[in-house]
């Protein structure tokens, strides 16, 4: 049965009324939608339209539509502000940093976990390699800050023990570690998740390549690189497109976890992203113009890299987000 | 699979012994807090609680089971957790189902406007203001309302409806239903494992947010338990600072630990992650089975 709509020879096809004849003979259907596209409109689209407000002087008591105008203003402002060069440095290497480093890491475990012939085995490492990614960045906070603590944390305790260290190390104030505690918090949180796509696309390979391998004499570490390697490489493609394009985002609330809620100034200086920097500006600082300015300026910056970075989907693999 | 060589034996005990490294590297940081949460407060001070307890005792549990902010922070979550799922579940289904119709009115539109969604977004700042406008921060539902509609749940919801045979539905049709009754009687009872996988999903997500009601909630009685651990946590943080910038009041400090914020964090955590610890090996294949379906559309 066809949803056929007669329409009368009166009503302009693609006119109001045309539109509202339609709505109201699905409207068991619209019922359905309509509701949740209203919420989508609210919760996600006004706030793409307020973000015009970066181009404003914006004033809470004025709101929107009372605020003046002012161009470019804020964005001239944070693009010849003393902070611009740091921040974009900071996003920039922490991002390629937890790239380089937690790209490959989901693809190792599921390349060593494929190598398991112990189902047992195989499945306990899968579980609790989870379990991680189902705990908020508040308590793997809470768990670095335990782990590394001056007089009581663990790592502490076994470097003395092993006499690598003379004294505690105050891992938490030292600026220069502080990325590379992000990184590896989050590969802990994210390498067991993340390796079940890989894992599923291994699984996909056909056994009989593996036996006629073996056959021919090759190793399993030939195998692997011969081929399960090349057999991920277009889920490795996809999502490494997918990455790259969200270069600008360097994390938020593991940031924001580990500066002790964006308190810990001594630590500023490697934690200012654009992200942490558009916020404390923007909503902490009551600069609001000014933080969605440096929050646009990310959005644009970000659409692009996405537009090329599906564009070169689409030429390397055929496949694309849209 | 064929014979091992030496090689591939060696590269076996290898991989063995990583795995068993990174397993351990994942648990001990729970197992550590638990076993401060049952350690004496004031032992645990001195440092140098590992990986079994020293003095045993229950009274961190006490104490923190006692505190009425946490009791209360835990109604609060359960709430959220239990009204946002149902609701997310319901409008995000009936959403999808809406939209896996052939033919229907402006779908086109409504898919694309929710697409968009899910590359671009005004950032935090525009949905602050917007939510402080509309008077919702500081109550109960702006940790449920603007979460109903997850675009990436309806996605997955969509593609499972579309699967379903479209004949059920064509004779539901005839028989008189409209798509209502055909959603509600039909389709739902159909969709239970689906459902129950999203919801699972949703339902972590509910429990864990703590970011946006640290940012909108202020009254104590409406604070979930992960953004009232961040409170506690970022507290003892700030004294652990001030112990490092005056090392003179390092003594003083060590007294004040003998009421120990330290083990009173442990015990928080462990209240608070329990349930999911307990949950999870039961339901973990569910979550394994969410993040294939959603992979697999693309």
């Amino acid at each position: 049965m066809k949803t056929e709509i007669i329409v009368p020879n009166n009503i302009k096809k693609r006119g109001f009324n045309y539109s509202l004849n339609r709505l109201m003979k699905e409207w068991d259907i619209q019922i359905l939608i309509i509701p949740s596209l209203i919420l989508i409109i609210i919760f996600s689209y006004l706030p793409m339209w307020g973000i015009l407000s970066s181009f404003q002087d914006f004033d809470v008591s004025k709101g929107f539509f009372n605020s003046p105008w002012v161009g470019a203003k804020y964005f001239n402002m944070f693009f010849h502000s003393g902070d611009f060069a740091l921040v974009m440095k900071n996003t920039l290497i922490l991002s390629l940093l937890k790239l380089t480093f937690g790209f490959p890491a989901p693809i190792i475990l599921a390349l060593m976990l494929n190598e398991i012939r112990s189902m047992w085995f195989k499945r306990t490492v899968q579980t609790i390699t989870y379990l991680p990614h189902f705990i908020s960045w508040v308590i793997v906070g809470a768990f670095i800050t335990s782990m590394l603590s001056v007089d009581s944390g663990t790592i502490n305790i076994v470097l003395m023990k092993l006499h690598l260290v003379s004294e505690p190390v105050n891992w938490l104030s030292k600026p220069d570690l502080l990325w590379p505690i992000l990184i590896l918090a989050n590969i802990w949180k994210e390498i067991g998740f993340s390796a079940i796509i890989y894992l599923a696309a291994i699984a996909g390979v056909d056994q009989q390549l593996y036996e006629a391998a073996s056959i021919d004499g090759a190793t399993r570490l030939q195998q692997t690189i011969a081929i399960t390697l090349p057999t991920i490489v277009p889920v490795i493609i996809i999502l490494l497109i997918l990455s790259v394009s969200n270069i600008l985002n360097a994390g938020f609330e593991d940031i924001y976890q580990l500066t002790n809620n964006l308190n810990n100034s001594i630590l500023m200086s490697k934690a200012d992203t654009i992200d942490i920097y558009s916020f404390r500006q923007g909503l902490r600082g009551f600069m609001y113009s000014y933080g969605m300015a440096v929050s646009l300026f990310k959005s644009v910056i970000n659409a692009v890299i996405l537009l090329v970075a599906n564009w070169l989907a689409r030429r390397l693999s055929g496949n694309s987000l849209f | 699979m064929g014979k091992l060589t030496l090689q591939d034996k060696i590269i076996q005990i290898c991989i063995y012994i990583i795995l068993i490294i990174l397993a351990i590297i994942t648990l001990y940081p729970f197992w550590n807090t638990f076993i401060i949460s049952i350690n004496n407060a004031g032992d645990t001070a001195n440092g140098g609680v590992t990986i079994w307890p020293r003095v045993f005792t229950l009274a961190n549990y006490k104490v923190v089971l006692q505190n009425p902010d946490l009791l209360q922070s835990f109604f609060i979550t359960i709430l959220r957790t239990v009204v946002g799922t149902f609701l997310s579940i319901l409008f995000t289904s009936a959403f999808a189902f809406g939209l896996s119709r052939k033919g229907v009115y402006g779908k086109k539109v409504y898919t694309t406007l929710c697409l968009i969604t899910m590359y671009f977004s005004g950032g935090i700042i525009p949905y602050y203001l917007l939510i402080v406008k509309m008077h919702m921060n500081n109550t109960f539902w702006v940790m449920v309302i603007p979460g109903i509609v997850s675009v990436y749940n309806m996605i997955v919801f969509r593609s499972f409806f579309m699967s379903l045979p479209e004949s059920m539905i064509e004779s539901a049709k005839i028989d008189g239903a409209n798509h209502i009754t055909i959603f509600f009687r039909l389709i739902l009872p159909l969709s239970g494992s689906i459902i129950a996988t999203l919801a699972l999903f949703t339902a972590v997500g509910h429990w864990n947010d703590w970011f946006y009601p640290s940012l909108f909630i202020t009254s104590k009685h409406l604070y979930p338990l992960q953004s009232l651990l961040n409170q506690i946590l970022a507290t003892n943080a700030a004294t652990d600072l001030m112990n490092v910038l005056s090392p003179g009041a390092q003594q003083k400090l060590k007294e004040l630990q003998e009421v120990s914020n330290r083990s009173m964090a442990a015990t928080t955590i462990m209240v608070v992650t329990f349930p999911i610890i307990m949950v999870y090996p039961f339901v973990q294949k569910y979550f394994v089975k969410g993040v294939l379906i959603g992979s697999l559309k693309e």
